[in-house]
């Protein structure tokens, strides 16, 4: 019953500042409804029991991506957005869409996975680093170096395109 | 009574505990600082209100408390308070997984000398401090003003760069303890061998002393302190990013700061000191320290009051002295007395805890009073062309020592 109750709050909270995202006119106000929504889904994975990866996600995407985000942010003094007429088409035709996007959505879904079982919280109970750790050294070793090599392909990407030119 | 009624009776008093004795450290640390300052520049320091200045932090207090808060014009408001608030926040969240001795017995129930054993104690608290990056980077852009902007920037690029030796650091002791909660850390420190106690600095097949400097020379560039305190470089840019703060919203960026050293000690002390560990074993008379420590405390204040220098020394030091004496009499109660007998054994754990922490919040303010400020660009080459290399050898080194030996 609590965890229900906290799954809603937390959900509810990710849901909303979501949307703030969008909705916010300064890029800084934007950029911390991101941080809520990281750090609210950092809650559902506890509440799942993957609290390693709840724990990495806070570090890693709210604390270190969206810190680098704001220092940009803060360092170009990027300006209010300015708001333009929205065109007749996404006026009339914006609400009604996302419904039936949404209603295709989930019936797909139910088509699909007709029977799937009901998750409990509590019930999952490897989410520790151990676990992990054993998962990406044996089952996931291959998607795991191919990830390795691939931000260090971008990583050495970043520093070409940062260098300055040699005269 | 039900099981979950005493936790939640436990847990508030422990909160309230935890916080009164923190919040209160907190405000007598800036004493010490201002004392321990002024005597290596040869000084007196704080000494008009109360004895030795003793009530200074209060005067501080009531001084915050009293002054107008000033909110600048054209501000960013919302952002410009909420700053402070999740500087404090963010510092004192963290203080909750720290365990500082190890369980009480009270009326039949266990208790544990902490708020909270989280099985990933130590990624919480590195999650808790990336986190606090915030306060300082938002307060410093939400006050409109040139020099608050550069020590906001200054301050997230410095966090985000010492963070990396920083976690790297804390990884090498874990790789041969094999557990993320704190209070098993603690644990598998237990014990000495020759009289050498089994410690992560002093461990076996691979002495963390190199991840405990490391550690420490981040934890400096963590907290904003000298010599790396460029977020606040006084002759640079004021005041840094709490220029345009006053009153409580300063009051709060200042607790924050020694909050986060009280913290990053803990850390220090936990990870590579052997936690709430005596120093010698226990059948050498480790015991018997903390009575020793507080009875010479004791004597030399009741020496200093007989023989006085000022007038008012001989009443209040000689009160200080019996303060001493009853906290050494704590420890030094037989074990066979009903109710009280267990208070030795449940102090000294913390007595060496906080021991430990004292040494180490001592090394700040000492390094505080002795070295000069970074230049920027040294700050930055520092952190990537050093720490964070060495940091990376030396996690290399012990995971091959570990591997190899156990």
């Amino acid at each position: 019953m609590v965890d229900l109750l906290f799954f809603g709050i937390f959900a509810l909270v990710a849901v909303l500042c979501a949307i703030n995202v969008v909705v916010q006119t300064h890029p800084i106000s934007s950029a911390l409804s991101l941080v809520g929504v990281m750090a609210s889904l950092a809650v559902l994975y506890l509440m799942l029991g993957g609290e390693f990866i709840a724990m990495a996600q806070i570090i890693v995407y709210a604390g270190a991506v969206m810190v680098l985000f704001v220092f940009v942010i803060m360092l170009l003094n990027a300006g209010v957005e300015v708001r333009r007429g929205r065109s007749w088409t996404a006026t009339i035709l914006g609400a009604p869409a996302l419904l039936g996007l949404l209603g295709v959505l989930a019936c797909l879904l139910a088509r699909w996975f007709p029977s799937s079982p009901v998750i409990k919280f509590g019930d999952f109970n490897g989410g520790g680093p151990q676990q992990i750790g054993y998962a990406l050294f044996t089952e996931y070793l291959l998607p795991f170096e191919v990830t390795s090599v691939l931000i260090l392909i971008a990583i050495l990407g970043a520093v070409v395109l940062a260098r300055k030119e040699l005269d | 009574m039900s099981p979950s009624i005493v936790f939640l009776i436990a847990t508030v008093i422990k909160l309230a505990l935890i916080a009164f004795v923190l919040l209160t450290g907190v405000a007598y640390i800036v004493w010490v600082e201002r004392k321990v300052i002024a005597h290596v520049q040869v000084r007196m320091g704080p000494s008009r209100v109360g004895p030795h200045g003793l009530l200074q932090p209060l005067a501080d207090l009531v001084k915050l408390i009293a002054k107008e808060g000033v909110i600048p014009a054209d501000v960013n408001k919302p952002l410009y308070l909420a700053a402070p608030l999740l500087s404090v926040f963010m510092a004192l969240i963290s203080i909750s997984v720290i365990p500082f001795g190890t369980s009480i017995t009270v009326f039949g129930h266990k208790t544990m000398m902490e708020l909270a054993d989280v099985n990933v104690g130590v990624l919480l608290i590195l999650a808790v401090s990336s986190l606090g990056v915030y306060g300082i980077a938002l307060g410093g852009w939400a006050s409109n003003s040139k020099y608050s902007l550069l020590g906001g920037l200054r301050s997230s690029a410095q966090m985000i760069s010492y963070e990396l030796p920083m976690s790297l650091a804390i990884a090498a002791p874990l790789l041969s303890d094999g557990s993320l909660s704190l209070r098993n850390i603690v644990q598998a420190q237990h014990g000495s061998w020759h009289g050498i106690p089994h410690w992560a600095i002093f461990a076996f097949p691979a002495p963390q002393i190199f991840s405990f400097i490391i550690f420490m020379i981040a934890a400096f560039a963590e907290t904003n302190r000298i010599p790396f305190d460029l977020p606040e470089a006084e002759n640079e840019l004021v005041a840094g990013f709490h220029v345009e703060y006053s009153s409580l919203g300063f009051a709060a960026f200042s607790t924050a700061e020694y909050a986060n050293m009280v913290t990053v000690c803990s850390v220090a002390t936990l990870l590579f000191l052997g936690g709430w560990h005596p120093l010698w074993p226990v059948k050498w008379g480790s015991n018997f320290a903390a009575p020793a420590v507080f009875l010479l405390a004791a004597a030399l204040c009741i020496y200093h009051g007989i023989n006085y220098v000022r007038p008012f020394d001989r009443i209040t030091l000689p009160v200080i002295g019996a303060v001493f004496l009853g906290c050494a009499g704590l420890f030094l109660i037989p074990s066979g007395v009903p109710i009280l007998g267990a208070v030795p054994a449940a102090l000294t754990p913390i007595f060496w805890f906080l021991a430990k922490v004292c040494f180490l919040l001592f090394v700040f303010i000492w390094i505080r009073a002795t070295l000069p400020r970074f230049r920027y660009d040294q700050l930055m080459s520092f952190a990537w062309k050093f720490l964070f290399p060495v940091a990376l050898v030396n996690l290399l080194l012990t995971g091959f020592l570990v591997a190899l030996f156990s």
